[in-house]
């Protein structure tokens, strides 16, 4: 196991090569001047020429490659220019609220988009098939922000039973005190129980948006692959074996099934990474989608890239924990490579 | 759908047509062909409604300036904030503008900017994974790179970063889409290429003295390309939804531009007070949009390979 983990570790360096190198070409490939740009509109002349320097634009293409790695391992994303403060440290502040948000999201998709698919399977071509499936398609084809709004629309304005679609928690309520950041664990170490369901319940219209979107693929790759398994012989022995049908669904079926799953979820996670920033936009939500959204009105590049690099690492590790969560769920995998 | 693959695969090796070959088929083909629609649209009335409802969309897209009641860009504060009405239909905006006009105005810049980028992609793509699953080595080592490196970003912040990096404009927009595009297109092509590459026709081209770009264009490609196809409806959806998205969060098209996504926003902060229709109605018809073609390219991917089905 030791053995296969570090040669998925080593198979993820090309791809932060490549995320790096693309990062790298995009801040180089704004129009005109980037030092202007990174200057800001309303900088002098000597405050660009002050940031080119600065920037190492005035030298080599290769030269300022390795200045801007020297800068990454440095931690050093530049800096904002609306806020002044770094980029790093603003997008470590809010990136708990996204990932809460993005985690969450994701939980309820599969809490919900499994049994929905395994119940699919076992029922091919039924009505109950067919609609999961409907479902399914119109899932994926809604527009996150509009399904967000929608929703904001049903539950707080025409049926009150929601908080008001604005931020992470009430006005009326403070943070629980920051350990992880994740208000739902915070509240409760804090042993706050009404503050903890105070920040669920404003965490799950956002949550159930994303979830909405995610579910279709996931399913759909659930009972595909469900359905594959089941109409395989060790399922018929089993069952000729006389075993429960939820022993022969379970265990043998499903964790035969999980592995194209897991490969759906690396795709998923794309999805929900994008989603996120439209649905925080619509809630309002402090994470770093909608830091990156008034630094892309604001013209503000370095959060913007900063953003990028981040979202595009954060996705190299959760496919790294997917590669490696496959020799757990099935130890075959890897063995002849 | 397997016999017309069939009588394309049989028709292309031979260089020249032996002369008079089409003649007196062409009755029984078009009969054929009739005959084939027809099952097509009473074995999947689901696939049929999705393209009566495409068609119905390409035709505003086209005619859309023709049909609509108002002009989508004048503005009418006496009239703003209106629920819908027999007057207007959709209701208007704060602006007082027409919300159906803008709907449909907003059809033909929605379809230009996904066909654009989906047809880049698939141009770029198809010619990258042919020439990766033909020659395979170095070339197929060198382009799986390049897709596996875009692939390894989140890919609407992809979209956002080129945009922000490029600058804000329509074409630039639909630059990011194809570019996030690409890679499910290079793949498509590759691993079909490099599966027909040693098959029975290739090789009979090959020994008739066709060049390795002649087999690869003429013989290889239109075989390939029904999966292509299917790839191209699937993409649709997805490329307007990240259109829509990206001008949703102010990237891209700008108002007071008629599109789906923009109106969307104008509309947002006005759900909260009770003014639903202003962002209802575009993001309703957004969502049909992708709808449809989502239905139309699973619809096609069952013609086309049924095992594929999921």
């Amino acid at each position: 196991m030791g053995r296969l983990i570090f040669k998925r570790l080593i198979g993820a360096i090309p791809n932060v090569v490549g995320v790096v190198i693309v990062t790298f070409v995009l801040t180089r490939a704004l129009p005109g001047d980037p030092a202007a740009y990174f200057a800001g509109p309303a900088a002098s002349q000597e405050a660009v020429e002050q940031i080119r320097v600065q920037l190492g634009l005035d030298k080599s293409l290769a030269h300022q490659f390795v200045l801007y790695l020297r800068d990454l391992a440095h931690g050093d994303l530049g800096t904002s220019l609306t806020t002044g403060q770094p980029v790093l440290q603003e997008l470590g502040a809010r990136l708990p609220a996204s990932l809460e948000l993005t985690l969450l999201g994701l939980l309820l998709a599969v809490a919900v988009a499994i049994p929905l698919g395994i119940f699919a399977a076992t029922r091919p071509g039924s009505w109950l098939d067919h609609s999961c499936r409907l479902f399914a398609t119109a899932g994926v084809s809604l527009p996150t922000f509009f399904t967000g709004l929608l929703l904001a629309y049903v539950f707080y304005f025409l049926l009150g039973i929601a908080p008001s679609p604005l931020g992470r928690i009430d006005v009326i309520y403070s943070p629980p005190p920051a350990f992880t950041g994740f208000y739902l664990i915070d509240s409760l170490l804090a042993g706050d129980l009404e503050l903890f369901w105070a920040a669920f319940k404003q965490l799950l219209l956002p949550a159930i948006t994303l979830a909405l979107f995610v579910m279709a693929p996931l399913m759909r790759m659930t009972r595909a692959s469900m359905l594959g398994v089941l109409s395989s012989d060790f399922i018929r022995t089993a069952r000729a074996g006389g075993l429960s049908r939820t022993t022969v669904l379970i265990r043998y079926a499903f964790r035969n099934a999980l592995l194209p799953v897991v490969t759906t979820l690396g795709m998923v996670f794309s999805f929900l990474l994008g989603s996120n920033v439209l649905v925080e936009k619509v809630f309002a939500w402090p994470g770093i989608g909608s830091y990156v959204i008034e630094a892309l009105v604001a013209s503000d590049y370095a959060p913007v890239q900063g953003f990028v690099l981040t979202m595009a690492l954060l996705y190299v590790l959760l496919n790294l924990t997917i590669d490696i969560l496959y020799g757990f769920i099935d130890p075959r995998v890897g063995v002849d490579e | 759908m397997s016999s017309t693959a069939a009588t394309k695969i049989e028709n292309h090796p031979l260089p020249f047509p032996p002369p008079h070959a089409g003649e007196g088929k062409g009755g029984s083909r078009r009969r054929e062909t009739w005959a084939h629609a027809k099952y097509v649209a009473t074995e999947n009335p689901v696939t049929f409604g999705a393209a009566i409802v495409f068609f119905v969309f390409v035709f505003v897209a086209i005619f859309g300036p023709w049909i609509v009641p108002y002009d989508p860009l004048a503005s009418d504060t006496q009239a703003a904030l209106q629920p819908p009405s027999a007057r207007h239909w959709f209701g208007t905006d704060s602006l007082g503008r027409d919300i159906l006009s803008r709907v449909v105005i907003g059809t033909q810049l929605d379809f230009g900017i996904a066909v654009s980028a989906v047809l880049a992609s698939f141009a770029v793509g198809a010619a990258l994974g042919a020439v990766a699953g033909f020659y395979g080595g170095w070339s197929d080592r060198l382009i799986g790179r390049f897709a596996d490196t875009i692939m390894a970003f989140p890919l609407f912040v992809l979209a956002m970063g080129i945009v922000a990096a490029l600058g804000n404009t329509v074409a630039n927009i639909i630059l990011a889409t194809a570019i996030i595009n690409l890679p499910f297109y290079i793949r498509v092509a590759r691993a079909e290429v490099n599966v027909s590459r040693h098959a029975g026709y290739v090789e009979a081209a090959r020994i008739t003295g066709n060049s390795n770009l002649r087999i690869l264009a003429l013989h290889i490609f239109p075989n390939v390309l029904p999966p292509m196809m299917v790839q191209i409806s699937l993409n649709m959806g997805w490329a307007i939804l990240n259109a829509a998205g990206l001008s949703f969060i102010g990237l891209g098209v700008r108002p007071p531009a008629a599109e789906w996504g923009i109106m969307v926003a104008e509309g947002a902060s006005y759900i909260i007070s009770g003014e639903w229709w202003i962002a209802f109605f575009p993001g309703v018809v957004l969502m049909a949009a992708v709808f449809c073609f989502n239905l139309l390219g699973d619809g096609l991917r069952d013609l086309i390979d049924p095992r594929q089905r999921t």
